[in-house]
């Protein structure tokens, strides 16, 4: 008897594994009605071409997921993968596993000044990672020689970034893993339930004795981690770095296919599976509108469209 | 209102309730929770629809689309938590949204002259100008019974009142409903405590289970009566006593003390206090509001680590620096505040009551499932947790309930030292009684457990002594031979067990 019990409508409603009906029935929706109108969608080389290009906003987005469930938001994700980009692609004549060693720790350093500045300064997300944002954009310029595109050539970055192991991409599989382990670190781990504990009611997590700081910290450690990475397989995938336009924006779309999916803004729920489908159904609109040659403008109006009915749908229950 | 039935999802929430409200009444509204209070008063102020039954307002049917359509009717409700704006005046928030204009803009002079002029009506003494936020949480509440005035209110819902308010307020309280009366308005009250429904209210309806129990007027009406009403029990089956403690006996004084801690600082409002607690034993920490109850727990618990003085367990050297450290050092704190320092809401009853047990229920860096399933049905099962499963959201259960999910939370750490803040307060007297059987028992069980209290009748019978709080200082011990309600309110008051204090004037 303590909220007031609005009907939740069924498209708001979560399906067992995280994701809410209505993300899900949108993504069906859609592929459905572009196997039926648009030429040459269901084939299998179009489907792990869309797979491909989805991954490194999944990458992003399930670091991502995980900040919005402690109620934080992360904005310098795309500044991330291009300080990840430059990094790799700069030092790779130290040798391929000591560059992205590198480009990996600088994202993720970037990631624990976020954390840090958030937890222990008290400082709310979305001006520390805003900061971030601005100063990562020009730090990845400043390391590519004040912007200019780094070319890289290098046989195990072009695996990872073009290669396939039989029909798969590998940046496919990279995700799919990273998704793999985080629905298992969510789920099992006491990490993840911290992490919704800490979103969900910080004080009384931290009575109980979650360490409130530490996994605050560790998220956004971890997002910016998935972002570097996903910098690298990005420049991996160009076989060059351009500091000016590697993750630009990528940060909206992350934001948008965590919130498509169900994840609450509020914090202490979460589900990466639901992102997941989030992503696929932008990655799907914006394929097939490419497809049936409509502007690339239309497919911003219907993304932005199915964000606010997404929001719509979760917005806080009124008493 | 007349046979009033509400249905949530095929459960029967309220099954043809009726309920009569005079003019100039104050009536209590009473019942365990789950009886249907709260969705009563949701039908009268036009939160919820009801399924069937028919409503009266000065003899004329009527039927509310929503809350502001009752608000207009003349029904108003003032919530346990207050909706106010806090960074706005006094005179801002009574007049929202119906700000006296003139040309157009609001006419500031005009709004605190009228808010001068209600808040005299009402012999509230405090300034229109202030802003809400500097005032205390009974001046809050006055103020939002002051704007349920002004809006016209022929009926005034005053749900949980006291619950956050000092002894002093109450008597404020008491005088502004005593003015409301005389002004011909009805006051529905609802109320866990029996001494506030006995002062205050001329009649009372009981609910049980969605049901009407009976409407008696409170003059001749016994407590043990109006108990088993609530409960639904015979006055034969109810032991004498309305709290759920077992005498105490004496136990052997064990040689070191599981905690002792003394000369506490921290601030204006700890200012010196010293406590020990021995295994088995229940220690009551009593004080008005504001005298350093709670602070002395989070001090201990290290929520807010004290900033002088010393705390030993066991003998050894303790240092609250944070709860974690307390909860290594086997300290388990049950806090105040359910909602905002106890339940993680959006999580649920499985995940909330192993949280802190999470350390000990893991194996390689993975929960262990199924350990965590027997742990969290040997609690629900010992506790009698009613929820529909482990997996409901806890903040969808009853607050009796999740104040056991909360003990068990506690418990699965394995405590040698339990504090427990209010445990019992906003609960109904069935969950109330079982987590007083369920304290009583742990201690016999060996746990030292310190329980703040400002319920005097839980004080006196559920601890084997009682140390009093004043301004942050330990004022007075009362052992079990001088205990009572009457030792408890002069050490209170005066400052010490026997004689007043030297200097401090009584409060």
């Amino acid at each position: 008897m303590t909220a007031a019990s609005r009907p939740v409508p069924a498209f708001a409603r979560a399906l067992p594994g995280g994701p809410t009906v209505g993300a899900v029935v949108a993504l069906v929706v859609l592929i459905a009605v572009n196997a039926i109108f648009t030429p040459n969608f269901a084939t299998a080389s179009n489907a792990w071409n869309i797979l491909w290009q989805v991954s490194s906003v999944v990458l992003v987005a399930v670091g991502m997921t995980l900040v919005i469930a402690t109620a934080g938001i992360d904005l310098s994700v795309g500044s991330v993968m291009a300080i990840a980009g430059a990094v790799v692609a700069t030092h790779i004549g130290l040798g391929t596993p000591v560059a992205l060693l590198l480009a990996l720790i600088a994202g993720g350093a970037v990631g624990l000044v976020n954390g840090t500045l958030i937890a222990r300064g008290a400082i709310q997300p979305i001006v520390v990672t805003l900061a971030t944002l601005i100063a990562g954009r020009g730090l990845a310029q400043v390391l590519s020689n004040d912007g200019q595109l780094v070319s890289v050539r290098d046989a195990t970055l072009e695996v990872l970034g073009r290669g396939r192991l039989g029909p798969v991409p590998i940046p496919v599989i990279v995700a799919a893993v990273v998704v793999i382990v985080a629905m298992i670190v969510l789920r099992a781990t006491p990490f993840g339930r911290y992490v919704l504990a800490a979103g969900g009611n910080p004080e009384a997590a931290r009575l109980a004795g979650v360490p409130v700081r530490r996994t605050v910290i560790t998220v956004y450690a971890l997002c910016a981690l998935l972002a570097a990475l996903a910098g690298v397989l990005e420049a991996a995938r160009l076989g060059a770095s351009d500091a000016a336009k590697i993750g630009l924006n990528i940060e909206l779309d992350a934001i948008a296919a965590t919130v498509v999916g169900g994840t609450a803004l509020t914090g202490g729920r979460a589900t990466i599976l639901g992102t997941v489908v989030g992503a696929l159904v932008m990655q799907v609109i914006a394929t097939s509108f490419n497809m049936l040659f409509i502007p690339y403008a239309w497919s911003l109006v219907l993304k932005a469209a199915i964000i606010v009915v997404a929001v719509y749908f979760q917005r806080p229950k009124l008493v | 209102m007349e046979g009033i039935v509400k249905r949530f999802a095929g459960v029967t929430a309220l099954d043809g309730v009726h309920f009569e409200l005079r003019a100039g009444e104050v009536h209590a509204l009473v019942g365990e929770n789950g009886a249907g209070k709260s969705t009563l008063i949701r039908i009268m102020t036009g939160a919820y629809r009801r399924d069937a039954g028919e409503m009266f307002l000065e003899g004329a049917p009527v039927s509310f689309a929503s809350p502001a359509a009752a608000q207009a009717a003349g029904i108003i409700a003032v919530h346990q938590e207050i909706h106010l704006l806090v960074h706005r005046t006094v005179a801002e928030n009574i007049w929202l949204a119906r700000e006296p204009r003139r040309w157009g803009l609001v006419d500031w002079p005009r709004m605190f002259r009228d808010t001068a002029s209600l808040l005299l009506d009402l012999g509230i003494d405090i300034d229109p100008r202030a802003t809400l936020g500097t005032l205390r949480t009974a001046q809050r509440q006055m103020v939002a019974i002051a704007r349920g005035v002004s809006l016209g209110a022929k009926v005034l819902v005053l749900d949980e009142p006291t619950s956050s308010l000092a002894e002093r307020e109450v008597a404020l309280l008491y005088g502004l409903i005593r003015r409301l009366k005389q002004q011909g308005t009805a006051v529905v009250y609802i109320s866990h405590r029996f001494d506030e429904l006995f002062t205050i209210c001329d009649r009372v309806t009981v609910l049980r289970d969605g049901r009407h129990v009976a409407t008696r007027p409170i003059a001749g009406l016994e407590r043990l009566d109006l108990v088993c009403l609530m409960l639904g029990k015979s006055r034969e089956a109810l032991a004498a006593g309305a709290t759920a403690f077992t005498e105490h006996a004496e136990r052997p004084a064990d040689e070191t003390p599981l905690l002792r801690a003394s000369a506490l600082r921290r601030g204006r409002k700890l200012q010196g206090v010293s406590i020990q607690v021995k295994r088995g034993e229940v220690v009551g920490l009593a004080g008005l509001l504001g005298s350093g109850r709670t602070e002395t727990a989070r001090a201990i618990f290290g929520a807010d680590p004290p900033e002088q003085g010393d705390i030993t367990i066991k003998g050894q050297p303790f240092e609250p620096r944070s709860p974690s450290a307390a909860i290594a050092a086997h300290i388990a704190f049950v806090t105040e505040d359910r909602k905002a320092e106890g339940i993680i809401p959006d999580m649920s009853v499985r995940d909330n009551l192993t949280l802190a047990a999470l350390p000990a229920l893991t194996r390689l860096g993975i929960v262990d499932r199924a350990r965590q399933r027997q742990l969290v049905d040997e609690y629900m099962r010992r506790f009698g947790i009613k929820a529909a499963s482990a997996d409901q959201k806890i903040r969808e259960l009853s607050g009796g309930n999740q104040q056991k999910v909360l003990l068990a939370r506690w418990l699965c750490t394995r405590p040698e030292l339990l504090i427990v803040d209010e445990p019992t307060r906003g609960i109904d007297i069935g969950a109330r009684r079982e987590i007083q059987t369920l304290i009583d028992e742990l201690a016999a069980a060996g746990l030292g457990v310190l329980m703040i209290s400002s319920d005097l009748e839980e004080l006196v019978e559920g601890s084997s002594r009682v140390i009093v709080l004043r301004d942050g200082r330990d004022v007075a011990e009362l052992g079990r031979e001088a205990l009572s309600q009457d030792a408890i309110v002069h050490a209170m008051a005066s400052g010490s067990a026997t004689a007043p204090a030297e200097g401090a004037p009584p409060a």
